[in-house]
């Protein structure tokens, strides 16, 4: 066990490592940093001189060691374009991109889940085939078009529908930013309030609708396996209601795979919700993000890729943990492969 | 001696003969069975093909040509399709907010969109296939700096490496350098963020493949190792290839989609699916819903089709599920 975690610990740190290169590198030779800070009357000397304080003339290894150390302590430099320090600018916008892609998360697991569950179970059931239909829509419809769709449906064309209806059956939503947040210590939240609430409803399911049909079709394939294993049909031969066989003991068996692409989905779930923030202005660290490509604002696209880098990899190494922990026969196998029983 | 002079193809049929050769044989396949027995996988070649062959041809099917500037008119922004009051005959689907028609943006968007996809998707095939190959064959330190540079590539999902690479040529390129090499710079990224998969798969069966008889008697009879990868183990690794090539190339043509909407990928004044799709979203509560749906319709059902071809290429290739 400790073997498993040391060794998974160091290819974390090699992974941070690498990240925290390329950050670096974009740093140091993507345009000239110093050009970036000062303005054009500012003389050569005082470039120079500029130029040694912060450190620049120093060997490269010297350089990335300290860039390391910084960031480590979260020290990413200064914005060029919003003149404040980065880790000032991420913090204010991360409580926004984490409570969207928390939302988008459960409501993937939620509803994809059971979906899957149903499918698995009603193999040739009308329902089972317009869960699947839904879900090769879901596939191919990119994120940014279901958002738009959503808008056009439930911010612009709403009222029209309603009124040719004669009655309100599609609610008036706010397509567009976090409603009034609340100020929790240094964190915001949208939970409090009800506009709040209302604001998070349709970026949250744009985020989530891909992961739900790749849960759904996940959970799917793995109840179909399950159900033709000799345990289940066991299982059944005890007498063991429909009920006890499909949940107890099927489904069961199928989480311990779903746990490990739910936690590996949620970092793409926090990477992806910069297209749906792009789509609904939602202000989180990825459309602080799109900003700096468009503005070439170097230090903010460093950190973001360290930061994204640091979730991924934290994410994967408790998937990896909780795997080990969830599944008794990984450590069996572990434990024969190494000699001692 | 004199056999030979009078055939000279005496060691084999007729070039003629082969193609009839083949084209029977590819008639009487389990694939060719399989594509005729399933509806939806006819409708979505043949809808690929119509997008293909449109794109292809885009100048000679597309009623007018988007970017003429001598044929657009400013006073034909925002009318509407043809069938809405206000409709105009010239403009089947519409117009945008420049006087383009929907239908010609549409015809030539897909055009830039397609080959952006093809061409990305075939950068990421040489390159995976090579490294792969490469990797697998020689094993050792080489196969272990390519798979842990591939293991650090797949922590993160395609389309921030792509995002990240075009940022990266945005700020290295000056910007009217960009403008003109953005066609590259888009291949390099979706490519680049594709390889690990090709990579991953040829490594496997190379690493099979190496220690069979045949590549051992290559090896014996002294062909450099560049040939026996080309020649003797290429040709066996590249079923499960064509099948990521299918289903990546719809993944290829929505992140190429993404980018452009995200304001990154195609410059306006040449827009692919993506882009037009954000110009519309520039106007979503005026009520010119046209501008984005009909583009919006037509990636989605490209990208739809496209998968359904992948998701039965890999069935019908995949002995197990006969």
């Amino acid at each position: 066990m400790i073997a498993f975690v040391v060794r998974r610990l160091l290819q974390s740190i090699f992974v941070m490592l690498a990240v925290g290169f390329i950050a670096f590198s974009l740093f140091n030779y993507v345009g000239d940093p110093i050009n970036n800070m000062v303005g054009q009357d500012t003389t050569l000397e005082q470039r120079q001189e500029l130029r040694e304080r912060l450190g620049l003339d120093d060997p490269f290894v010297v350089q990335y060691g300290r860039f390391l150390v910084k960031a480590v302590q979260g020290d990413f430099g200064i914005s060029y374009r919003h003149r404040r320090p980065v880790s000032q600018l991420i913090a204010e916008r991360m409580p926004a991109t984490l409570e969207l892609s928390l939302v988008a998360a459960f409501l993937a697991l939620f509803i994809g889940v059971p979906m899957g569950v149903y499918t698995g179970l009603h193999r040739r059931g009308f329902l089972s085939q317009v869960f699947l239909t839904i879900s090769l829509i879901g596939v191919s419809l990119p994120t940014f078009l279901i958002g738009i769709l959503l808008i056009l449906i439930f911010g612009v064309m709403s009222q029209d529908i309603n009124s040719a209806l004669g009655f309100s059956l599609l609610p008036q939503l706010p397509t567009f930013g976090r409603g009034e947040v609340t100020q929790v210590g240094w964190w915001s939240t949208g939970f409090l309030t009800q506009s709040g609430i209302l604001a998070l409803i349709l970026p949250s399911i744009t985020l989530a609708l891909f992961q739900m049909t790749l849960i759904m079709r996940l959970v799917r394939s793995e109840m179909l396996e399950v159900l033709r294993t000799d345990y289940i049909k066991f299982a059944r031969a005890r007498g063991l209601t429909n009920r006890a066989v499909n949940f107890g003991h099927a489904l069961k068996n199928t989480l311990v795979p779903v746990i490990t692409i739910t936690g590996l989905q949620l970092g793409s779930i926090i990477a992806f919700a910069l297209i749906t923030e792009q789509v609904f202005q939602w202000p989180g660290m990825g459309l602080l993000f799109i900003q700096a490509i468009n503005e070439v604002d170097i230090p903010v696209m460093a950190s973001y890729l360290m930061m994204i880098g640091f979730f991924f990899v934290v994410i994967n190494l408790v998937v990896d943990l909780l795997y080990y922990v969830v599944d008794p026969r990984l450590r069996a196998d572990r434990a024969v492969a190494a000699g001692h029983q | 001696m004199a056999v030979n002079q009078e055939r000279p193809l005496a060691a084999g049929p007729g070039l003629g003969e082969r193609i009839i050769d083949v084209t029977k044989r590819f008639f009487d396949s389990d694939i060719w069975y399989s594509f005729t027995r399933s509806p939806v996988i006819i409708v979505s070649a043949v809808i690929t093909l119509i997008f293909v062959g449109a794109s292809a041809f885009a100048p000679l099917v597309a009623p007018n040509n988007p970017f003429d500037l001598t044929t657009i008119d400013l006073l034909d922004s925002f009318i509407p399709p043809i069938w809405q009051d206000g409709g105009d005959a010239r403009f089947l689907l519409g117009t945008d907010d420049q006087g383009r028609g929907i239908l010609s943006t549409i015809i030539y968007g897909s055009r830039i969109s397609l080959g952006v996809g093809f061409a990305s998707v075939l950068f990421a095939m040489v390159l995976g296939i090579s490294l792969g190959l490469i990797s697998g064959y020689f094993g050792g330190t080489i196969d272990a700096i390519i798979m842990r540079a591939a293991d650090v590539q797949l922590t993160f999902p395609a389309i921030l490496i792509a995002l990240l690479i075009d940022g990266l040529a945005r700020a290295v390129l000056p910007r009217d350098f960009h403008s003109e090499v953005w066609f590259y710079v888009l291949v390099l990224a979706i490519g680049l963020s594709f390889w690990v998969q090709y990579a991953r798969t040829v490594r496997g069966s190379a690493m099979v493949e190496r220690n069979k008889e045949y590549v051992q008697a290559a090896r014996v009879i002294g062909i450099p190792p560049f040939l026996i990868m080309l020649r003797h183990v290429l040709p066996n690794v590249m079923g499960p290839v064509l099948v990521i090539a299918t289903i990546n190339l719809a993944i290829a043509v929505i992140t190429e989609a993404t980018l452009s909407f995200l304001g990154v990928g195609v410059p306006l004044t040449s827009p692919s699916l993506g882009t037009l799709i954000r110009v519309g979203n520039d106007f979503p509560f005026s009520g010119e819903w046209w501008i984005t749906i009909f583009p919006g319709v037509a990636l989605a059902v490209l990208v739809l089709a496209v998968n359904l071809l992948g998701d039965w290429l890999r069935d019908a290739l995949n002995p197990k599920l006969r």
